[in-house]
């Protein structure tokens, strides 16, 4: 590839935030038709370097080539304009606009007096809708898909121009199995028509699948280089943290107790139907199926944020009513939600704040809340979650991706719960912190802690589980002990019995018969 | 603090600065009267003047910061008023003697708090917005006030009472006193008390505070108490010297907190904000009507120039508040 000039090169680039050198000098290329991948810990700057490129930030020093043409990117639309398109880590949609005005947002197709062109518009979005064998067309109004289909949502806008390199920043966080091999397939089909693609993700098995080459960056600088074909996962991770990880760890499994929580007939409207389980105190209960399969939901059900239609909810052998978060936590519950940025973070407010918000109220002296108190806490589990961050004063919303999901981990963690529901738990989160993390939820279990795991990689849920509970839409269609639970019999299972695993079922709160009330 | 909340707080002081500097440089040239304009007794006047709107505009500023808005203020201000002038004409309170001055500002606090526990509870009860609901109040109390006394003013005149209006302490009027003392106790509420932490949150990502076991409901009553209870406070203070209130008293009053409130930098979207900046937001703006009326210029003037110099410094605000966090992707 040496005799090919890169699509782009970035040299030298620094760029500081108050209190962080995000980026130190750090210098990156990547050639037509080759997919790129880029690692490192939570925090150690794979977006900024990005955002960098796409001209939402500005370098302080260092220079950026397209096409080996010195270029200034002084807005997202400019680097779009000069074919460099950008797929973020965070959502950036318009929940009340059509899909269609989503993916041409910015660039509607006109008629005379500046009239949209909603034919034209439409017609192309289904078009680039159809390459990506979704379930939901243009009209569709974003705020009422899943996540999953949002994400699907940005993946598209970027196919709307001829572009020159594509950034995925962690694409397939919330995507499923079956999304995720639709995604491949369009990153196979840019790079044949030699694009260059740069490819940010945690995911050593998809790294190691699609990427050509990978670099590493830690703490804004720039580690190094491999060709994907001729390095491990050892190598990169010895890269990426200094040191190497023994993923294998074998965990005791705790001496299981009474029953914490069961569940015995619940159903909510059309998104799940007659559920019945139960988890003991020092287990781990894995929940794995499609996106939409309703885990999500029936977690949000034993967290008194939606109200069942059947059903019972027991703790500790006696029946109770959870109308509202307030009861769960008073019942002793935690859910981590799958959404960080919608559901589990206040963004504007620091880090301290946001990892003691359940439990101000109880942690008052006289009429003031005791900020000692408080940062013991967040001390507390800024050093056993590692949580990058220059302080307790950072505002939230300016840590990286990763950090933002420990704050919530560690909000919910701290409250000590007896049921512990962790929806999605590592999305995001780099492989260091992911074992770390990983270790935590055994070792509550190990504390006679009951947990729920929900997840859609297989990996962890195998990894975590004691026992794996396999759903597919809206029904419990087997229940596995860990002994018994293999990656085959697993798939069949959460993909219906001989059906095919393309099961679109894209259940969202709107029409679901059982509302949120709150 | 970190350089950022520096920039965005200190803000509004630079801004006071520069205005205390172009008018005082500004009046040498331009002044009707031969007072300089920083002036001691001037600027107490000035601190006192901004008390009937500062006092509202702090209550505005929690109850925004909380996600919400009320329009009734003007209104609530007005009915306080007259239930504070009117109750000491009731004959069991003239009974009293002085003892009834207390007695009536009960009344009228309680008025305030009461009208202010309307709007809370309409908001949190019905899911209603706070726009609309206090919409329909500024309307609702705004017709209570003609019907109390049709288009007649309200008076009574207790010498008592204007004395100590009138009255200062370390030479700081009554009315300053009532002000500042406001700021502090909300500064405290909204900075060390877990209902202060929780109006942010609530502000900032509703359902993420609804997460945390966050009654939302139950807060915004509260808020909404609290600026019904400082829009009578205003009256009172205000009323107490004046003794003669007119049933289109306190119009546009909402509007003025508002821009007090903006000024100093809370958000409108809510989840931020300060109640330090916000004093700082009052005080600019009686500034401005004071030292354009200083260099001779007329109201319809003052005005316009506020107008100008609100979206003038909201816009300077939006520009360097990018500078610090460049990552707003609009
Ligand atoms: N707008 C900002 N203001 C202040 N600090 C910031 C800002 N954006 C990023 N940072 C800091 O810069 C560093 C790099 O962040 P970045 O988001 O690039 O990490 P990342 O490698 O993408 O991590 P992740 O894998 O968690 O997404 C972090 O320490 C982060 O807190
Ligand atoms: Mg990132």
């Amino acid at each position: 590839m040496t005799d090919q000039t890169p699509a782009l090169r970035l040299e030298g680039i620094v760029k500081t935030f108050p209190g962080v050198r995000a980026l130190d000098d750090v210098s990156f290329a990547v050639m037509p038709g080759e997919v790129h991948a880029l690692m490192g810990e939570n925090g150690a700057g794979k977006s900024t370097l990005m955002k960098v490129l796409g001209g939402i930030h500005q370098p302080d020093e260092g220079r950026i080539f397209i096409d080996e043409e010195a270029t200034v990117m002084t807005s997202p639309i400019q680097a779009k304009a000069r074919g460099v398109v950008f797929i973020h880590q965070e959502l950036s949609l318009a929940d009340e606009l059509s899909v269609a005005e989503n993916i041409f947002l910015g660039e509607l197709p006109r008629k005379t007096l500046g009239r949209v062109d909603w034919a034209a518009l439409y017609a192309r979005t289904d078009d680039i809708l159809g390459k990506l064998n979704v379930g939901f067309n243009a009209r569709t109004r974003v705020g009422e898909l899943s996540i999953a289909n949002q994400q699907m949502v940005e993946i598209a806008r970027a196919l709307t121009v001829d572009p020159r390199a594509v950034i995925f920043d962690e694409p397939t966080a919330s995507l499923t199995d079956a999304e995720k091999v639709v995604l491949f397939d369009v990153i196979a089909d840019l790079k044949a028509r030699g694009v260059g693609i740069v490819y940010i993700s945690h995911r050593m098995e998809e790294i190691f699948k699609i990427t050509d080459r990978i670099s590493v960056l830690r703490d804004g600088q720039y580690r190094g280089t491999l060709n994907t074909s001729e390095t491990d996962e050892d190598e990169v991770t010895q890269l990426m943290i200094g040191r190497s990880l023994d993923l294998s760890r074998n965990h005791a499994h705790a001496e299981l107790g009474e029953v914490a929580i069961e569940v015995r007939g619940l159903s909510c409207g059309k998104v799940y139907r007659d559920i019945s389980f139960s988890v003991r105190r020092g287990e781990v209960v894995g929940f794995y199926g499609l996106v939409g399969a309703g885990r999500t939901e029936i977690a949000e059900t034993i967290f008194g944020l939606r109200d069942p239609d059947a059903g019972a909810i027991y703790l500790d052998g006696k029946e109770v009513r959870i109308a509202s978060p307030i009861d769960a936590i008073r019942h002793g519950i935690s859910l981590v939600p799958e959404d960080r940025k919608g559901q589990g973070l206040v963004l504007g407010m620091n880090c301290r704040d946001n990892m003691t918000l359940p439990q101000v109220d109880d942690m008052t002296s006289s009429v003031f809340v005791s900020e000692r108190a408080e940062l013991s806490i967040f001390d507390h589990y800024k050093d056993k979650l590692d949580i990058r961050t220059p302080g307790w004063r950072q505002t939230v919303g300016n840590l990286s991706g990763g950090n933002q999901q420990k704050i919530v981990i560690g909000k919910w963690l701290s409250m000590n719960p007896k049921l512990l529901i962790v929806d999605e738990p590592t999305r995001g989160i780099d492989v260091g912190s992911k074992a770390e993390i990983h270790n935590l939820i055994r070792d509550l279990a190990t504390q006679g802690y009951a947990v729920i795991v929900i997840s859609s990689e297989m990996p962890e849920v195998l990894h975590l589980a004691d026992r794996v509970v396999a759903m597919h839409q809206g029904r419990i269609v087997r229940e596995f002990t860990a002994e018994e639970v293999t990656e085959d019999s697993l798939i069949q299972a959460i993909s219906g019995i001989g059906g095919n695993g393309a099961a679109q079922a894209d259940v969202t709160a709107q029409d679901a018969g059982c509302s949120r009330p709150h | 603090m970190n350089k950022e909340t520096l920039i965005k707080q200190g803000g509004i002081w630079v801004f006071i600065l520069v205005e205390l500097a172009f008018f005082s440089i500004a009046g040498e040239f331009l002044s009707v009267t031969d007072v300089a304009f920083m002036d001691y007794g001037n600027m107490l006047l000035l601190l006192k003047q901004s008390a009937p709107i500062g006092i509202i505009a702090l209550g505005m500023t929690i109850v925004m910061i909380n996600g919400n808005i009320d329009l009734s203020v003007g209104a609530t201000f007005a009915l306080a008023a007259i239930v504070l002038l009117d109750s000491m004409t009731w004959p069991f309170m003239q009974a009293l003697g002085d003892w009834a001055i207390p007695l009536a500002w009960l009344f009228a606090l309680l008025t305030g708090t009461v009208l202010g526990a309307i709007n809370g509870l309409i908001v949190w009860k019905t899911g209603v917005d706070a726009f609309i609901v206090t919409l329909g109040a500024m309307l609702g109390y705004r017709g209570l006030v003609f019907m109390y006394n049709g288009e007649q003013p309200t008076s009574h005149l207790n010498w008592t009472l204007v004395d100590f209006a009138e009255a200062q302490f370390l030479g700081l009027h009554t009315a300053t006193w009532f002000l500042l003392g406001a700021a502090l106790v909300l500064w405290l509420v909204m900075t060390r008390t877990v209902h202060g932490r929780n109006a942010y949150a609530i502000g900032n990502n509703r359902e993420a505070a609804v997460n945390a076991g966050i009654r939302v409901g139950p807060h915004f009553l509260w808020n909404f108490m609290l600026i019904g209870f400082l829009a009578a406070l205003s009256a009172v203070v205000f009323y107490s010297e004046s003794g003669s209130v007119n049933p289109n008293d306190g119009m546009l009053y909402e509007l003025w907190a508002i821009t007090a409130v903006v000024l100093g930098g809370t958000k409108l979207t809510g989840g931020y904000g300060s109640i330090i900046s916000t004093l700082g937001g009052v005080i600019a703006i009686q500034l401005l009507r004071k030292g354009l009326g200083h260099i001779g210029a007329d109201t319809e003037t003052v005005n316009l120039v506020i107008g100008l110099i609100l979206i003038a410094v909201l816009f300077l605000d939006r520009q360097l508040n990018r500078r610090g966090k460049e990552e707003l992707k609009t």
